[in-house]
Formats: structure tokens, C-alpha cells, sequence
């Protein structure tokens, strides 16, 4: 085929001069030099930095226990990190916008409710009883499944749009919500005090012997994940493109759906309800990743939420010396982000 | 071949197009006319399956749309819509290289990086091969996605408003390179165009469409008549012989489809509708 140059270097300037568009809303920070795969590997030695202090350094009293206690908490952590920032990345993709969470599809709200029924059924010495794994996984079943009839309903329904589908989200949200707050009125006030507790991540008493069967999850979902990184990649250009290139649009989007349920409900057993640390960590590695690709994208998702955590909880902890505030602080942080995102950019 | 057999599209009551009924011939150039919300968009979206008609079929090169599997059908078959949105930030390369995916799977052979190549080179995108989506003016990010769709390598190539942020230069440059496409690497190119002169330049044939259904189609010559563009177009449009080609004009003061002044060219000017 013949070349032909369409375009003059000094054109190709005043072209991008005149460029509404020219404007760049998320100025990357500037290390473009680094690959992709460099970037990834400086986050991970920041990350096993911040796990050995965490573990060895400020230990008093007996090493066992402590280290005992703190692998834990760095398992909860690494899980957390995973389920939180990869569930994010991929809501992110499927639904071709960079503000919206999982959290608006209501899972925290049914987290809540599911909690705060309990407590008002069974009185909150039942909280302390039914502490185990047949309880995570039925939290974790029940929420996939109240996940996937949702979508699986819109998706049948007249309406395959995904609008639809997160307004229904938001409305189911703020209906558990509104439930969970009646409920919590009629409690006595023991039984709210126990509740509490549980509303808030507590990534500090999380139960070790959880961890094993979350973690085996996890991997089963990352390489299904992986295995899929490339259609992903597509999912990026949005479904006309994607069905376009050969992508069966809908059934990635619902496998998607029902990974990122799971995803967030797994953490939300575990560790209790956090809406903006997925966002924090999703925001983030769009911009450390130096690229779209899902390949590098989700890893790095990864690696900053568990050097968000790990090393938040270190400072906190060590530094600050209110080891309890972590969630708190992460929220408090990523709910300014969310606020300062959207203002910026002005849309969803 | 694409055989469109009693597609229609209806959104509740209203129906927005058909039944449609009719072939486009494999090879060469056809140009889909008509005037706004005359079906063209929904017909070619459902050509090229990003669309469920509400009845009827499409079958290209054989399979039918609706039934065959999706990626068989993107090593056959390609096609860009107008609006295209997209959160990330690609550059010009990494988007023309999503073109490669049907047959690569994302993993990019040599001959993929071939074809990337190519692409780029075809429509004048080397020197801005590593810019950034977002920095690029509308006519170029508007050439980047028609290089993707051209990366693809697919014998049927649809596409819905391509000359659409283009300026003159650049959108005759695209209407050549869709034209050596069709002519020497032997592609079906469906197009959407505004500019009925463009059409008439480029095209073997030209399908007018109205009110959702196909008014006339025949080649260039056939459809270039006066009396038939300004039905399909509802406003009275000329025709002249001008340097050998027809060359369809409006009238500036016209409101109405019978007018008898003869005027002189500097008192009309170019159809572009």
C-alpha cells in the first residue's frame, strides 16, 4: 500500500493547539520513564518494606504472640487489598466509568442489614455466637447470589442497560440502608453497642482461622482473571467496540458482575464494610500502572492496597498510636479524593 | 454478500426502520444517503450486530449475524460507530492494535505488529503512532479509530459517518484510501455518508434511504437525478454536470420542492446536506 503523509509535524501542533480535548484530566505524576513492569516491581519491594516492619519492628513482649497476631492482621490486610482493589478495577472496566463503586450496587447496605437483623432477631449475644466459617460463606453465598438474581433479572429484562442496572443499585442501597437505620431504632442499646462494632472494618479482630478458605478464593478468582486480563483490556473501549472485536459483551459483563460480587462480598464478611478503599486504590494504580492493560492494572491494584494498609496501619499503629482508626482514616482520606474527583471532573 | 431479509426495528409503537429487504454485493464501495433519522444508523448497527433487529435477519458472507459466534464474525466483518467514548487513556498505537484482537487474542504476533503498521501508515497516523487519544484533534482521533477498524483486516468494512470531523483534505485523503481499500485489496466498504457529492465520487453504489425504509438504490449515475434527491432529501436539490461528474446543489432561498428560477452557480452552492 501507498504511504501517504497525511499530516506535517507543525499542522499535527496547531491541530492538538486547537484541541478542545487537549485538556488532561488526571495529569499522571512523572516517572514515564519506568515500564510498566518496573513500576510494578518497585511497588512490590515498598510493599514487602513496609510487611517486614510492620512484623519485626516495636515488638515488646513475647515474639510469638506478636508476630502470631500481626501475620494475621497481614493476612486480613492482603486480603482486603485483593478483593477491594481488584473487585473495584474490574467494576470500573465492565461499567466504563472510573467514580462509581461496587458500594453503590448496595452491598454495604445489605451487609448492614443482614448484621443488624440479626442482632434484632436473635439479640446480640447471637453475634458472638455464630462467629465462624459456615457464617462467612453463607454471607458470602448470600450476597452472590442476591448479586447475580439482580443482574441476571435487568439483564433479562427489556432494559440491558447498564444505567439501569446501577440506578437500581443505588435504589437498593439506600432501601437496606433506610431498613438497617429503622431497625437499629428499636434496638436496646446493649444490643447497638454490639452491633457497632461490627459496622466498622475490623480488619484488627479478624477471626485467622477465616483466612485460609478467603485466600483460596482469591486465588481461584485471580486466574480467572487473569486467564481473561486481554478481554478485559477490550471491555475498555465499551461494548460497541468490545462486541465489535469479537467479545460476547454480555456474558463477560455478567461472569464480571458475579466475580466482583463475590470479590466484594468476601471482604465485606471479612473485614466489614469500607466504600472508598477500593476507590483510593483503583484511582491510584490507573495512574502508577503507566498503562491500561489489565495485566499490569490488576496486579498493581493489589500492591496498593496492601501498601496502603500495611503501611498505614505501621504509622497508625507505631507512630500515631491508635492502631483502631485505619478504616476510619482510609475513609476519611478516599471520601475527599471522591468528592475532589468529582468536582473536578463534573460527571460521573 | 449481505443479505438483509425483513428487518425491522421498532422502539414500542414506533417503528424506526423497515422492513428492509435487499443486498449489498461484495466488493466495492456503497454508500448509505438519506436524510436525518431516515434509519441509516440502525440499519447499519444491525448489519453489523451491535443492534438486535426487532424482526427479520442479516447474514454476512454467509453466517447470520444474530446466531454465529462473535468472533468469527469480527474475522469477517468490522464496524465503527460515530460516538466513540473511552475512559482510559491509549495511545494512537495501543488502540490501533485492539484491531488485531479477533485474531490474536490480545497476544500481539509479529504479523499483528505487521498489520498495526500498515494501518498507521495507510492513514497518515506514523508521526502521531505514540500520542495519547486525549491529545489528538477530533479528525485525528477520528482516523486513529478507522485505522483500528482497518487493522482488523476483515472483508466487510462498515462504517457510520467516517468522514465525520474531517476537513476537506482530509476527508477526500480517507474517501481514496476506503476507495484503494475496495479496489485493490478487494473489501467491501458500507459507509455512511452526508455529503451526497462524496458519494456520488466514491461510490459504486449508492443506497438512498427514507423514513426507514430503502427509497433507491442503484450506482452513482442512477441515483444522481434530481427529482430523486430532492424527494429522498424533501428539498429541492439540482443537478449539474460539472467537470464531468454530477454535482447535486440546493437552492439557498428554496422553500419548496417546485421552484423554476434558473439561477447561476455563484447562487448556489455545493450540496452539502
Amino acid at each position: 500500500m501507498p504511504r501517504l503523509d497525511l499530516e506535517t509535524p507543525d499542522m499535527d501542533a496547531a491541530a492538538v493547539a486547537a484541541s478542545p480535548s487537549r485538556r488532561v484530566r488526571f495529569p499522571a505524576p512523572h516517572i514515564p520513564q519506568l515500564s510498566p513492569k518496573a513500576r510494578l516491581v518497585l511497588v512490590a519491594a515498598l510493599v514487602v518494606v513496609a510487611a517486614a516492619c510492620y512484623l519485626f519492628l516495636f515488638i515488646r513482649g513475647s515474639f510469638a504472640f506478636s508476630i502470631d497476631r500481626r501475620l494475621t492482621m497481614l493476612g486480613a490486610m492482603t486480603i482486603a487489598a485483593f478483593t477491594q482493589g481488584l473487585g473495584t478495577v474490574v467494576f470500573h472496566t465492565v461499567t466504563n466509568n472510573r467514580i462509581l463503586t461496587p458500594a453503590v450496587m448496595g452491598f454495604d447496605s445489605l451487609y448492614t442489614l443482614m448484621q443488624t437483623l440479626m442482632v434484632f432477631f436473635f439479640g446480640g449475644a447471637a453475634l458472638a455466637q455464630t462467629e465462624g466459617i459456615p457464617k462467612l460463606l453463607t454471607q458470602t453465598a448470600l450476597m452472590v447470589v442476591f448479586a447475580t438474581i439482580l443482574y441476571r433479572w435487568l439483564f433479562s429484562g427489556r432494559f440491558g442497560s447498564l444505567f439501569v442496572l446501577l440506578l437500581v443499585g443505588v435504589v437498593f442501597g439506600m432501601a437496606f440502608e433506610s431498613l438497617s437505620t429503622f431497625v437499629q431504632r428499636l434496638l436496646d442499646p446493649t444490643d447497638y453497642d454490639l452491633l457497632a462494632t461490627r459496622l466498622f472494618g475490623r480488619m484488627s479482630n479478624v477471626e485467622a482461622g477465616y483466612l485460609p478458605i478467603a485466600a483460596a478464593i482469591c486465588v481461584v478468582v485471580g486466574v480467572l482473571l487473569w486467564r481473561r486480563r486481554h478481554r478485559l483490556d477490550t471491555l475498555l473501549l465499551g461494548r460497541e467496540t468490545a462486541t465489535n472485536l469479537g467479545v460476547s459483551y454480555t456474558r463477560e459483563l455478567t461472569t464480571m458482575l458475579v466475580v466482583i460480587a463475590l470479590l466484594v462480598a468476601l471482604s465485606t464478611a471479612l473485614v466489614g464494610p469500607m466504600t472508598f478503599f477500593g476507590f483510593i486504590v483503583a484511582i491510584l494504580s490507573y495512574q502508577f500502572a503507566g498503562t491500561h492493560r489489565h495485566a499490569y492494572v490488576l496486579p498493581m491494584a493489589f500492591l496498593l492496597g496492601m501498601l496502603t494498609l500495611v503501611a498505614g496501619q505501621f504509622l497508625l499503629q507505631h507512630v500515631v498510636g491508635s492502631s483502631g482508626m485505619l478504616s476510619v482514616v482510609i475513609e476519611f482520606v478516599g471520601g475527599i479524593l471522591f468528592i475532589a474527583l468529582l468536582l473536578r471532573k463534573g460527571k460521573l | 454478500m449481505i443479505t438483509i431479509t425483513d428487518v425491522t426495528k421498532s422502539y414500542g409503537d414506533e417503528t424506526v426502520l423497515g422492513p428492509v429487504t435487499g443486498q449489498i454485493a461484495k466488493g466495492g464501495v456503497t454508500s448509505l444517503v438519506g436524510p436525518n433519522g431516515a434509519g441509516k444508523s440502525t440499519l447499519m448497527t444491525i448489519i453489523g450486530r451491535l443492534l438486535e433487529p426487532s424482526e427479520g435477519s442479516v447474514t454476512v458472507g454467509g453466517l447470520d449475524v444474530q446466531a454465529a459466534k462473535s468472533r468469527d464474525l469480527a474475522q469477517m466483518m468490522s464496524i465503527l460507530r460515530q460516538e466513540n467514548h473511552i475512559t482510559a487513556r491509549l495511545t494512537v498505537r495501543e488502540l490501533v492494535a485492539f484491531g488485531r484482537f479477533p485474531h490474536s487474542q490480545g497476544r500481539l504476533t509479529d504479523e499483528d505488529h505487521r498489520h498495526v503498521d500498515l494501518a498507521l501508515d495507510f492513514l497518515g497516523l506514523g508521526p502521531l503512532a505514540e500520542r495519547f487519544l486525549d491529545q489528538l484533534s477530533g479528525g485525528q482521533r477520528q482516523r486513529a479509530f478507522v485505522a483500528m477498524v482497518l487493522a482488523q483486516d476483515t472483508e466487510y468494512v462498515l462504517l457510520d459517518e467516517p468522514l465525520n470531523n474531517l476537513d476537506m483534505k482530509h476527508a477526500v485523503l480517507m474517501m481514496r484510501r476506503l476507495r484503494d481499500a475496495a479496489d485493490e485489496l478487494g473489501k467491501t466498504i458500507v459507509i455512511i455518508v452526508h455529503d451526497i457529492n462524496v458519494a456520488a465520487a466514491y461510490s459504486d453504489r449508492i443506497i438512498a434511504m427514507r423514513d426507514g425504509t430503502i427509497a433507491y438504490s442503484g450506482t452513482a449515475a442512477e441515483i444522481m437525478r434530481s427529482d430523486i434527491l430532492s424527494e429522498v432529501f424533501d428539498t429541492p436539490i439540482e443537478v449539474h454536470e460539472l467537470a464531468g461528474r454530477p454535482i447535486a446543489v440546493f437552492d439557498p432561498m428554496a422553500q419548496s420542492v417546485t421552484h423554476d428560477a434558473v439561477r447561476t452557480d455563484e447562487e448556489s452552492a455545493v450540496a452539502s446536506v
